[in-house]
Parts: C-alpha cells; sequence; structure tokens
C-alpha cells in the first residue's frame, strides 16, 4: 500500500468497537423476562447445537446466570462465540415466537453472551459436570476449528482421549483467524480453545495433515479420526492483474487486524470488493471502519441475489459502503509505480450502476472475496482412497459425519461446503457421538441439560424431531 | 360527568380516593402536594405519643420486572411532635376546606384516648381513624393489631372514643386474624361510625441469602413487617367484601390495600367500599397518579351508566355467593384464536401437566401460519370433550383474546350444590357419577 489513510487512535477505536455491545445485568433481566419459556420452543429447533434456549434464559431472568451458562456449553462448547458470531436473525431469533412484537425477538445472542460473560473470568471447566470413566480409546482430530473443538470437547467429555493435530500456531480456526473483528475478539476463541484444553484434550500444533502426517498413520494410531480442515484460501479471479501488489484476498485482509496494531494494517483510499457473500461484507466494512473514503463492493448478481444475509448488506449500506450490481472484474491495472490503481469491469456485461466512473473504477486496493474452495486434499497422496463430492467437499453422511473410510469423520466447512460456526460445532459433536457408538457400541448419554422438550403428539409420547435443518450449501464467498 | 363525591358516615370529600395513613401523610408539605393533586381526602399519619424508627425501613418483592408488587415496612407510628402533627392538620384543613382531613391516632389509656380524640376535632379534623392494625412495634406495646386481634379489648377502646367523639370515627382493622367480621363487629358494637380495611398483612419478604436474615435488615437483624401493595389486594378484597356482605356489621367501609390503578378501586368500591384508600402505589409513583385514578373512575362510570360513584358502592355483592349456589351445571370450554396464536404452546404444557390433558399437539393443517408460527410446528389443539372448563390455558396464553372460554350448552336445567344435596336427600335424583 503507497498510502494508508491514517485515522486518529480514538476513530480508530471506535470504529473498531464491538458492534453489539454486552448487556449490562438489569438489561439483561428485563430483557430475560421478555422470553415466554415456550414448550417446545421453535428458538432450540433453530439452533442447529439445540441448546436449551428458554431454559437459560429463565436462569438469566432467576438471577443464575451461572445455571445459564451450564446449560449453554453442555450444549455447545463455543457458546462465547457463537452469541457474538451467529446469524441469530437467521436461525434463533429468526423463529423467536415474539419478534412480531415492537421490541423485536428476545435478543438470545445477546443474553447468550451475557450468560457466558459471566462465567468467564472463573474457570467455565468448573461448571461442566466430570467428564466420563476414562474408555481408554484414543482418537485423533485434525484442525481446531470450530468443528474440530466441537468434536474433540465431546468426545473428552464422554471419556476418550483426544489429540488435535492443528497445522497453524494457533487453534480457534476462522473464529481465532477470519471472523469479523468487530463482532469477536481473538481472545473469546483462544479461551475458547483453553476450555477445550481443560477438558483433558491435547493440541499438537504446527502439524498439517497432507504434509506433516497422513491419514493412514492417523487411521493405525487411533480408533477413530475426524477431519474439520475448513475450507482452504480465498478463491483467485484469474483476470489479469491479481497479482499487483494492493490486490488482497479477504481472508488475509481481515487477518491482518490480528496480527499487528490495527493503525499499521494496511488499507487503501478508495477500495474495491469483490464479492457479493459474508465474507465480500465484512471485508468493506472493515476496509471502512480502518479509514478507507470509499469502499465499492463490485456483486456478479444483483441485490436480491447475493449471497450475504440482508442484515449484513443493510449494516454495509448504512456505514456506507457503496455496491455496483452485475458486474464483471476484467482486470486490475497498475499506476507508474506498478500498485493496483483501477479495477476495470467487463464491458459485456453492463451493470446496473457504475456511477460516473463508467467502467474503470479507479481504486487504489482491491480485495478479493468470491468464496473458498475446498481445501483441496482431493487426491493428495496422504489421504488415499478418501471421497469427495464433486464440489471437492469430503463425502460424508450428514447426520454421523462418517466418511467413506469405516473409523474416519468429517464435519463443518470441510463437508457442509462452507456454512456457519454454529454448524460446524453442531456437526463436530454429532461426529463426537457417532464415533462413541462405534467404539463402544452404546448411545451415548445425553449430555445436554434439557428441561424436558420432546414433542408428545395425541397417540404417544416423545417424538423428537432432529433440531436442525437439513444441511445444504454454503453461502460464503 | 359522574358524581364523584362521597359521604362516608358524614365524612364529605369531593372525589372517593384518600391517602391513606402513612409516608405520604406524614406533613402538612406532603398534604398540600396531595390536595393540590386531587386527592378527596387524607388519613394523617398515625398520631400518638412520638416513638423511634429504625433506619432501613423496607422491602419489596418485584414481580419480575414490576417493582414493588409487594411491599413491606418496618416503621412505626409518626415520629413527629404531637403538637406538630395537630397543627399542621389544622393548617392543612384551613387551607383545603372541601376535602376529607382524617386524624389517624394510636395511644393506650382511657384518658390518653380522650385527649387526643379532643385534640383531633379541635384540630379541625372531618373525622378520626383508630389505627388498630399495625402488625409490628406498636402490638408488644399493647397498641395497633393487638387491639384489633383481641375483639373484647377493641371493643371497649372504641366505647372510650365514642365518649369523647363529636366527629364520625372510623376503625381501621387488621387483616392478621381469622375471620375479619368479629373484628368488624366489634367496632360496630363499640358505637363505631365506619370501618376501614386493610392495615399491612404479617410478613416476611425475603431472606438475604448471603446474610441469612430477614429483609430489611437492620444491623443484621430484622423483623417481620407489614405487607402492603398489589399482592394483597385479593386479600383486601375478600375482607371489604366478607364486611359489606355481613347485616351483623352495617358500617360504611373505606377500603384499601393494594390499590393503584383506577380498576382497583372500582373492584373495592362494587364489593362495599364508600372511599378507597391509598399508600404503596403513592409511595411508589407520587401523588401524581391521582389523575389516572380520577379519569378512569369517571369515564368508566360514564360508560356504564352510574350517575354517581355511591351508585358502584355494593354492586358486585350480590354475584358473591357461598360455593353451594353455583350452578353445577354450566359448561365452559377453552378455544383458541389461530390467527392470533404464536405457537408457544404454554396451554398445552400447562393443561398437559397442570391441568386435565385437553390439549393436543397436532400437526398444523390448513390453519395457517397465524402471526408468525414456525411452518409445520404442532400446534395446541383443544379436545373440547375432555375440557373441564378451568381457564387454566386463557390465564398462561400471553396473547390478548387468543384463547377464550366459551359457554357449551348446559347439560340441563341449572343445579347447584345445595339443590343438588336435597334433591338427593329426597330421593328425586340418582348421584352425579365421578369424573374419569
Ligand atoms: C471472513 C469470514 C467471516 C465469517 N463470519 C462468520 C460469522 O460471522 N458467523 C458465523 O457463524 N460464521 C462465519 N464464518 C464461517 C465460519 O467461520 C466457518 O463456518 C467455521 O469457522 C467453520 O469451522 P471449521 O472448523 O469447519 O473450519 P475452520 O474454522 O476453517 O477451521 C479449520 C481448522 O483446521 C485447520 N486445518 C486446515 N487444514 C488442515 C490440515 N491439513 N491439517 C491440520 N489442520 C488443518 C485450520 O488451520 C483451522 O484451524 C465466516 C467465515 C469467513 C471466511
Ligand atoms: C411504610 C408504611 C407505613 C404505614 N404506616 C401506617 C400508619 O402509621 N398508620 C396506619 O394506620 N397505617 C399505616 N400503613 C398502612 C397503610 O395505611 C395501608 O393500610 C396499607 O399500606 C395498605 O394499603 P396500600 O397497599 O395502598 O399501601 C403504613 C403502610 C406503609 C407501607
Ligand atoms: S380450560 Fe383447563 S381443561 Fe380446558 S383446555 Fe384449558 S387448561 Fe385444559
Amino acid at each position: 500500500m503507497p498510502t494508508s489513510p491514517k485515522l486518529d487512535a480514538a476513530t480508530l477505536a471506535a470504529n473498531l468497537a464491538e458492534t453489539c455491545p454486552p448487556l449490562g445485568p438489569q438489561a439483561a433481566r428485563r430483557e430475560a423476562e421478555r422470553c415466554l419459556y415456550c414448550f417446545d420452543a421453535p428458538c432450540i429447533r433453530a439452533c442447529p447445537t439445540a441448546i436449551d434456549i428458554p431454559a437459560f434464559i429463565r436462569k438469566i431472568a432467576d438471577d443464575n446466570p451461572t445455571g445459564a451458562a451450564r446449560t449453554i456449553l453442555s450444549a455447545n462448547i463455543l457458546g462465547a462465540s457463537c452469541a457474538r458470531v451467529c446469524p441469530t436473525a437467521e436461525l434463533c431469533e429468526g423463529a423467536c415466537v415474539v419478534r412480531g412484537e415492537p421490541a423485536g425477538p428476545v435478543p438470545i445472542g445477546r443474553l447468550q453472551r451475557f450468560a457466558t460473560d459471566a462465567v468467564a473470568a472463573a474457570s467455565p471447566r468448573a461448571l461442566l459436570p466430570p467428564s466420563a470413566p476414562p474408555t481408554g480409546r484414543r482418537v485423533a482430530v485434525v484442525g481446531g476449528g470450530p468443528a474440530g473443538l466441537g468434536c474433540a470437547a465431546e468426545l473428552a467429555r464422554l471419556g476418550h482421549s483426544v489429540v488435535v493435530y492443528e497445522k497453524r500456531p494457533r487453534a480457534g480456526g476462522l473464529n481465532t483467524h477470519g471472523v469479523a473483528y468487530y463482532k469477536m475478539r481473538p481472545e473469546v476463541s483462544l479461551a475458547e480453545v483453553a476450555l477445550v484444553a481443560s477438558l483433558g484434550v491435547q493440541f499438537r500444533y504446527g502439524e498439517e495433515l497432507g504434509r506433516t502426517i497422513t491419514l493412514p498413520h492417523l487411521e493405525l494410531e487411533y480408533a477413530a479420526v475426524f477431519l474439520g480442515l475448513g475450507l482452504s484460501g480465498g478463491r483467485r479471479l484469474g483476470i489479469p492483474g491479481e497479482n499487483l501488489p494492493g490486490v488482497v484476498d479477504a481472508l488475509e485482509f481481515l487477518e491482518q487486524i490480528r496480527l499487528r496494531p490495527p493503525a499499521e494494517v494496511p488499507v487503501g483510499h478508495v477500495v474495491a470488493v469483490i464479492g457479493g457473500g459474508n465474507t465480500a461484507i465484512d471485508a468493506a466494512r472493515h476496509a471502512h471502519r480502518l479509514g478507507a473514503r470509499r469502499v465499492i463492493c463490485v456483486c456478479r448478481r444483483g441485490p436480491r441475489e447475493l449471497a450475504a444475509y440482508p442484515d449484513e448488506v443493510a449494516h454495509a449500506r448504512a456505514e456506507g459502503v457503496e455496491f455496483v450490481f452485475h458486474a464483471r472484474p476484467a482486470a486490475c491495472e497498475p499506476d507508474a509505480s506498478g500498485h493496483v490503481a483501477a479495477l476495470r469491469l467487463d464491458p459485456h456485461a453492463p451493470p446496473a450502476a457504475v456511477n460516473d466512473e463508467g467502467y474503470v473504477l479507479e481504486v487504489d486496493m482491491v480485495i478479493r472475496a468470491i468464496g473458498q474452495p475446498p481445501a483441496g486434499l482431493a487426491g493428495n497422496q496422504w489421504l488415499p482412497g478418501l471421497e469427495f463430492t464433486p464440489r471437492g467437499d469430503i463425502a460424508r453422511d450428514p447426520l454421523t459425519g462418517a466418511t467413506n473410510r469405516p473409523g474416519v469423520f468429517a464435519g463443518g466447512d470441510c463437508a457442509n461446503g462452507g456454512r456457519e460456526v454454529v454448524h460446524a460445532v453442531a456437526e463436530g459433536r454429532r461426529a463426537a457421538r457417532a464415533i462413541h457408538t462405534r467404539l463402544t457400541g452404546e448411545i451415548p448419554p445425553e449430555l445436554i441439560q434439557a428441561s424436558g422438550r420432546g414433542t408428545l403428539s395425541a397417540d404417544g409420547p416423545a417424538s423428537k424431531t432432529p433440531p436442525h435443518a437439513p444441511l445444504t450449501g454454503g453461502h460464503h464467498g | 360527568m359522574a358524581d364523584l363525591a362521597i359521604n362516608l358516615a358524614g365524612i364529605r370529600s369531593p372525589n372517593p380516593f384518600w391517602v391513606a395513613s402513612g409516608p405520604p401523610s406524614n406533613t402538612a408539605y406532603q398534604a398540600h402536594r396531595a390536595f393540590e393533586a386531587g386527592w378527596g381526602g387524607l388519613v394523617w399519619k398515625t398520631i400518638g405519643d412520638p416513638i423511634v424508627n429504625v433506619s432501613s425501613r423496607y422491602g419489596a418483592w418485584h414481580a419480575g420486572g414490576a417493582r414493588l408488587q409487594g411491599f413491606t415496612n418496618i416503621e412505626l407510628i409518626s415520629d413527629r411532635a404531637v403538637d406538630t402533627n395537630f397543627r399542621e392538620l389544622t393548617e392543612v384543613k384551613r387551607r383545603w376546606p372541601d376535602r376529607a382531613v382524617i386524624a389517624s391516632l394510636m395511644v393506650d389509656t382511657r384518658a390518653r384516648w380522650h385527649e387526643f380524640v379532643r385534640r383531633a376535632a379541635d384540630a379541625g379534623a372531618d373525622g378520626i381513624e383508630l389505627n388498630f392494625g399495625c402488625p409490628h412495634g406498636m402490638c408488644e406495646r399493647g397498641m395497633g393489631s393487638a387491639v384489633g386481634q383481641e375483639p373484647a379489648v377493641a371493643e371497649r377502646i372504641v366505647g372510650w372514643v365514642m365518649e369523647a367523639a363529636t366527629i364520625p370515627v372510623i376503625v381501621k382493622l387488621t387483616p392478621n386474624i381469622t375471620d375479619i367480621t368479629v373484628a368488624a363487629r366489634a367496632a360496630r358494637a363499640g358505637g363505631a361510625d365506619a370501618i376501614s380495611l386493610i392495615n399491612t398483612i404479617s410478613s416476611i419478604v425475603h431472606v438475604d441469602l448471603d446474610a441469612l436474615g430477614p429483609l430489611p435488615a437492620v444491623a443484621g437483624a430484622g423483623t417481620p413487617g407489614g405487607y402492603s401493595g398489589p399482592a394483597v389486594r385479593p386479600v383486601a378484597l375478600k375482607m371489604v367484601q366478607s364486611c359489606a356482605a355481613d347485616p351483623a356489621v352495617g358500617l360504611p367501609i373505606s377500603g384499601m390495600g393494594g390499590v393503584a390503578q383506577w380498576r382497583d378501586a372500582a373492584e373495592f368500591l362494587a364489593l362495599g367500599a364508600t372511599s378507597v384508600q391509598v399508600c404503596t402505589a403513592i409511595m411508589h409513583h407520587g401523588f401524581r397518579i391521582i389523575t389516572d385514578l380520577l379519569e378512569g373512575l369517571n369515564d368508566y362510570l360514564d360508560a356504564h351508566g352510574l350517575a354517581s360513584v355511591g351508585e358502584l358502592t355494593g354492586r358486585a355483592l350480590p354475584a358473591v355467593r357461598k360455593w353451594e349456589h353455583l350452578d353445577l351445571r354450566e359448561r365452559r370450554v377453552a378455544r383458541i384464536d389461530y390467527a392470533r396464536c404464536i405457537g408457544c404452546n404454554l396451554c398445552h404444557i400447562a393443561c398437559e401437566d397442570g391441568a386435565h390433558q385437553s390439549i393436543d399437539l397436532v400437526p398444523p393443517g390448513d390453519r395457517g401460519p397465524g402471526p408468525g408460527r414456525p411452518p409445520g410446528k404442532p400446534i395446541p389443539q383443544v379436545r373440547e370433550a375432555d375440557c373441564v372448563g378451568c381457564n387454566l390455558c386463557s390465564l398462561v396464553c400471553p396473547v390478548a383474546d387468543c384463547i377464550t372460554m366459551t359457554t357449551r350448552p348446559a347439560d340441563g336445567p341449572p343445579l347447584t350444590w345445595a339443590g343438588y344435596q336435597a334433591d338427593l336427600a329426597a330421593g328425586r335424583i340418582e348421584p352425579l357419577p365421578p369424573h374419569s
């Protein structure tokens, strides 16, 4: 970046402050009291990890945030990060029966944060009941992201001994490295990693499947293997000028803020973000917050077909992010110094609005956010025999996570094509329970504290419907 | 505009709302503010030999976000000098001749009662209220509820008061007694002109679970206090009704206990009160609540074609009957309006676990999504044949008018328990089968 716009420290700090500040105790209780404590509550069904939401909210109303945190963490070990990053309007809050009231739905995400914050200072480990006695079985988890952590925690609680292999020096996956900084600080994610470690899970850092370790080796050494590898880095544009200085990948850009002081994160004055998914919106909002004068989201599709959540798009617009729709980038063009200076759009795909600039946007930074391809392990010689989908995701049974190789399971972004943190945790946890059954022949005991849901029908008791929507394609990109 | 003026045993006030004896009626300053706001009368904070209060005096029970739904105090009667109280009462009455100013009194000996009754009349009070009700502090000294709980003692003291009284005398009753009418009859026997009720209910509002002692706490200890506020209202309403319906009492009533809104007041009036007193709600919100009380009551009277507040007094009494005179053949059933149902299923679980297992969760069928029910999620459906019409579901339903109780054709002509017993005894009827 030739010139990086400088904001004064106070403005920068304000820009990067959490967009959703915590609720104080009184506000939390007041909001909690709005919860009707529904029976067979729709919010529970809308939560992929099926947290007993009415039960934990009632505990907040009852001035028992510790109990609330226990309910949350026993269903979802990443309850603290989910409270901050889950698209709640699309999940639990979108199903809340009082969402039609002027005050809107019960703010479930913020209440979840209130409860998990309340125990963050103490050891959340002490909240959870002791793990089952050791089974003597060893399980390898590859990838220390939300899927791997969800799987490792449940396995450890069921008494298995678990080793997590993580290629990076820190675990947490995108929660630690990618999720918008104004939604969540990486420390929250690292505290969750510590919580999983406190359950007895071992972490081996710098170990990469396909490079330092192989699947056959893991299969030999462990009774079962779980793959939670996530996706790879961002997809490339495949246009001239893509390698110019000033053209960066969204994930790399988003990671910068964790690697250096915010004032030193390189950002342009006028930034084009290519893509219309949630990652593009995150990158655009970050660029804006870091001081870019103009941020233009260049989207291939129209405003109604954007992959990003409507809420997120609305926030970005409100903050001043501009949008160009139906546009196709053709080339990144340099200035005399060789740094990117313009983004040229394809005139054969006439965008709905390119302002006065025509098909050349004068920008000094281009951020690529057109999706993350699968981890690129299909055909890797160190994962012999593992089946992939035509897209390149690891093929697995969506209910159990079982792959075609006996004893090898997969979940999270590497298998579902890229969804949310909460789906990754849920899939990891479900795979852990399937692994338990495989290793012991037993259905694992329910570790979730439930307040007695289950649907009684006229003709008999308890037909439990699966708490999650069917697993379908992704929307990050 | 309905006529809101009342006359309670000769005490007149332009409306039925009186400030009850308590902290809001402690000083002339407060009385002026009350009357400026529009209160019709005020019962002075109980005057007696000055006492010393403790610091830390109140505790409260908050119902969720609604604060002070129950309120406990361990305060005693006025801690101000007797002379000051009577002097200020005179000032107030002089400035507000059309309002009712009533002196609440509590002393011990016959001579002292005579003295205080005379001083109240000399001060210009329109009436006297005898505080036989305070449940803490004073009873240990043989006053307050110690008197109210001993009908014979109460009757004798009322007698002493009447010997000296030249203005109407109201006896304020304590609810801390098994049958309130026994105390009311004693007041009548002693010659009282009216009764007022209820004073506060003996209570412990909370236990501090860290200190393991009651609240409010005074230097690490506490004492049972007097309970007031909305939580006590149903108890107070019943006691007012009992006194109003008892021909052996036959005295006008000033009702109180938990009045905060005009409806509360109207309910006391409908059960036989002539005036209504308020203490806790004023302590919570100030004297300004009088505008809502006045407007609400007036509009209600207008809407129901009642020309004066007196026409409301006692109007609901005939419909309060003994259980044995209720119709056993009335059949009510719950009906759910699916255009309003939000799908919380609280009715289902309430009936399932707490009533008669008459609400099933069934596939929604063609009932549509209502105001945001998730598609396909089971919805509640009443099995009318099994519904006993208990009301529980309609009470737990959070949506207005979503569950209504409707009347089904009765199984036969009206039949009361009393009638049933008589018919059974006469062999005119077979025993009703027990519920399955
Ligand atoms: C920019 C961005 C913003 C997002 N924002 C949100 C949001 O706000 N809310 C939300 O719910 N979701 C969000 N998501 C999606 C969410 O982050 C993912 O769905 C979630 O992290 C998936 O978890 P995972 O464990 O499957 O994968 P990851 O989080 O990617 O974790 C995979 C882990 O495996 C490790 N790994 C990879 N390959 C190997 C290997 N070969 N050997 C060893 N270790 C390996 C990686 O280092 C990493 O730690 C966002 C995604 C992005 C890209
Ligand atoms: C703090 C407090 C002090 C009171 N002091 C007296 C008193 O001195 N004399 C009296 O007759 N009643 C006293 N009362 C009782 C009230 O007059 C009234 O009977 C009772 O509070 C119920 O009415 P409410 O629910 O409107 O408060 C007091 C009540 C409270 C809350
Ligand atoms: S009225 Fe009572 S018995 Fe009838 S459906 Fe409602 S809760 Fe059940």
